[in-house]
């Protein structure tokens, strides 16, 4: 094995084992330990396979293979779906990813949830996105049933009271409780503009430790939300991770307006796409030029890339831009059960194999000896 | 977050979503602005009316409240298990009218700013997903209104509009189709009742 040099986050004892938690860290996700040592992070979005096929998983995050802090996995987005939220993060804990497992209350109810939650922190997933989910209209199946028991921020308090006051939403206790550090989504584009900041505040009482936010392609109107949000003195208390990504072509920004859900793209933008010779080229030269002057605005702790279906140019977009200002994001990060999976991988390799026709044989020898 | 779904197809590959949505024009006659929501078919003129006159009501609802208090004896009277039919049936049409309730058991008008929080198709109760149009209509139903648009509008017309920051529980569903009105009283009296106890 490879040894890589010596990384700040890595236990003393030995690189393949789980962190000691931090004080005043509520994870031992290295996302958190990022973000609250000041460093710019990025995260990037991970296309989840229509396929049962775990190969698949494992070759949409090796793209982003040391270029980002943390992979969301998304829960069905755009109401389409695609293999869960949880599966993916099962696959991406296995190899030593840092996943951050996104929760949209539109599929599943509060029982669920909890559920999943246990679950997901007992794989060692240290992130958790909390959202509400887009309308079942905008996806495959518009004739499903929308769940909606919880909404985003009552999702927020809930795994929260699970965290620090270690029982269910019932009052019941929970023996160990989910060390997790919590986020939530904003979108400072769509109205009611001025309600948004307070939105975001309220976010933030219900246990919003970091926020992701829809896709940014209107600065000025950014820098105007962040403003207000200075004034109320949020950034101090959660870290906040802009939305970013390329746009394929004029067309497709296009598109993107009038079909996606909440994604505000100014004329201006899709003038420029239209007006470029390589509209491909130009819509990542836009979003390196999104990133260069998002990363300036004081209370912006990173960004988070939504490469969707150019996912290879992630790792571009994040080294042209310089945002890791030459830092190297861990590629692997162990996981709280990694030395017992490894124990029984070493049993089940060196075990000798027992093929049922032979221990039938055998059987049936011993019999005969009888 | 979001992500598009069927991004011109920069591969040959078709998704379900478009296939679904090629699908969509062959069906049989489906109604316009369908959505997967049970939803009165009214316009929205009481409610957005109700917004605009959100201080008004608050008003009204504060002196209903305490009138509805000092009915307490009389509930006790009947019951309040039995009371609860005929008020069930008088609020569910009041509040019908003006706010399209949908009986959820747990009235919050007063921090919503007098738009009914379950009108959202999302039933958001903590505030606006972040789907909202430009033009302040809904993402699932683009002929509404936002009812959170207009409760930030109708918050900010009333006296107590700050009770809109208050995170809120999630619903109790347990509680559907009961009277808000009569528990709001049983746990006022209730609570009445104990102030002098602790004295």
């Amino acid at each position: 094995m490879t040894r890589e040099p010596r990384q700040q986050d890595e236990n003393p004892a030995g690189a393949d084992l789980p962190l000691d938690p931090l004080p005043g860290h509520s994870s031992r996700g290295r996302l958190e330990r990022i973000l609250r040592r000041g460093e710019f992070a990025v995260t990037a979005e991970l296309n989840p396979p229509d396929s049962a096929n775990a190969q698949d998983v494992y070759d949409r995050a090796a793209v982003f293979d040391g270029w980002v802090d943390g992979i969301n996995a998304v829960d069905a987005s755009g109401a389409n779906c695609h293999m869960s939220s949880i599966g993916i993060c099962a696959l991406l804990t296995r190899m030593g990813y840092a996943p951050i497992m996104q929760i949209a209350c539109r599929d599943r109810n509060r029982i669920a949830i909890q559920g999943d939650v246990l679950g997901a922190a007992a794989m060692g997933v240290a992130n958790i996105l909390c959202l509400t989910g887009d309308g079942v209209q905008a996806g495959d199946q518009p004739g499903s049933k929308p769940v909606c028991d919880l909404d985003s921020v009552s999702l927020l308090e809930t795994i929260r009271i699970m965290r620090d006051e270690a029982r269910f939403l019932s009052g019941r206790k929970l023996t160990t409780p989910p060390a997790l550090f919590l986020g939530a989504a904003i979108n400072p584009f769509a109205p009611p503009y001025e309600f948004r900041a307070l939105h975001f505040a309220k976010k933030i009482a219900a246990g919003a430790q970091f926020v992701q936010s829809q896709y940014c392609f209107d600065v000025p109107m950014l820098k105007e939300f962040m403003k207000r949000v200075r004034d109320m003195g949020l950034h101090e208390q959660c870290f906040i991770l802009i939305g970013v990504g390329p746009l394929a072509s004029s067309r497709s920004a296009r598109w993107i307006r009038n079909n996606v859900p909440g994604v505000h793209i100014p004329d201006a933008v899709i003038s420029r796409l239209a007006g470029a010779e390589n509209e491909k080229e130009e819509g990542k030269r836009l979003c390196i030029d999104i990133i260069n002057e998002v990363k300036e605005i004081e209370g912006i702790s990173g960004i988070h890339v939504m490469a969707y279906r150019q996912e290879e140019y992630v790792a571009e977009i994040v080294h042209e831009s310089g945002v890791l200002r030459g830092r190297k994001p861990w590629r692997r990060e162990p996981g709280p059960d990694d030395a017992l999976v490894a124990k029984r991988l070493d049993h089940i390799l060196e075990a000798p194999n027992e093929k049922p026709v032979e221990m039938v044989n055998k059987a049936i020898g011993h019999g005969m000896a009888d | 977050m979001t992500a598009p779904n069927g991004q011109e197809s920069r591969r040959s590959t078709t998704t379900q979503a478009t296939l679904v949505h090629r699908a969509r024009a062959r069906f049989a006659y489906k109604p316009a602005d369908v959505s997967p929501h049970r939803r009165v078919q009214r316009p929205y003129a009481m409610r957005l009316w109700a917004v605009r006159h959100a201080r008004f009501l608050e008003w009204f609802y504060s002196r209903f409240a305490n009138f509805f208090l000092k009915l307490h004896p009389l509930w006790n009277a009947i019951g309040y298990s039995r009371a609860e039919k005929p008020v069930t049936f008088i609020e569910r049409q009041v509040k019908g009218l003006i706010f399209d309730c949908r009986m959820c058991g747990q009235c919050i008008l007063s921090s919503t700013g007098m738009s009914c929080p379950m009108n959202c198709p999302k039933q958001l109760r903590n505030g606006p997903c972040g789907g909202v149009r430009a033009n302040g209509n809904c993402e699932v139903e683009p002929d509404m209104p936002c009812v959170w648009v207009k409760a930030w509008e109708g918050a900010q017309r009333m006296r107590r509009g700050d009770a809109i920051l208050a995170v809120q529980k999630p619903v109790d569903q347990s509680l559907r189709e009961t009277s808000a009105w009569l528990r709001v009283t049983a746990l006022a009296a209730a609570e009445r009742a104990k102030i002098p106890a602790d004295q």
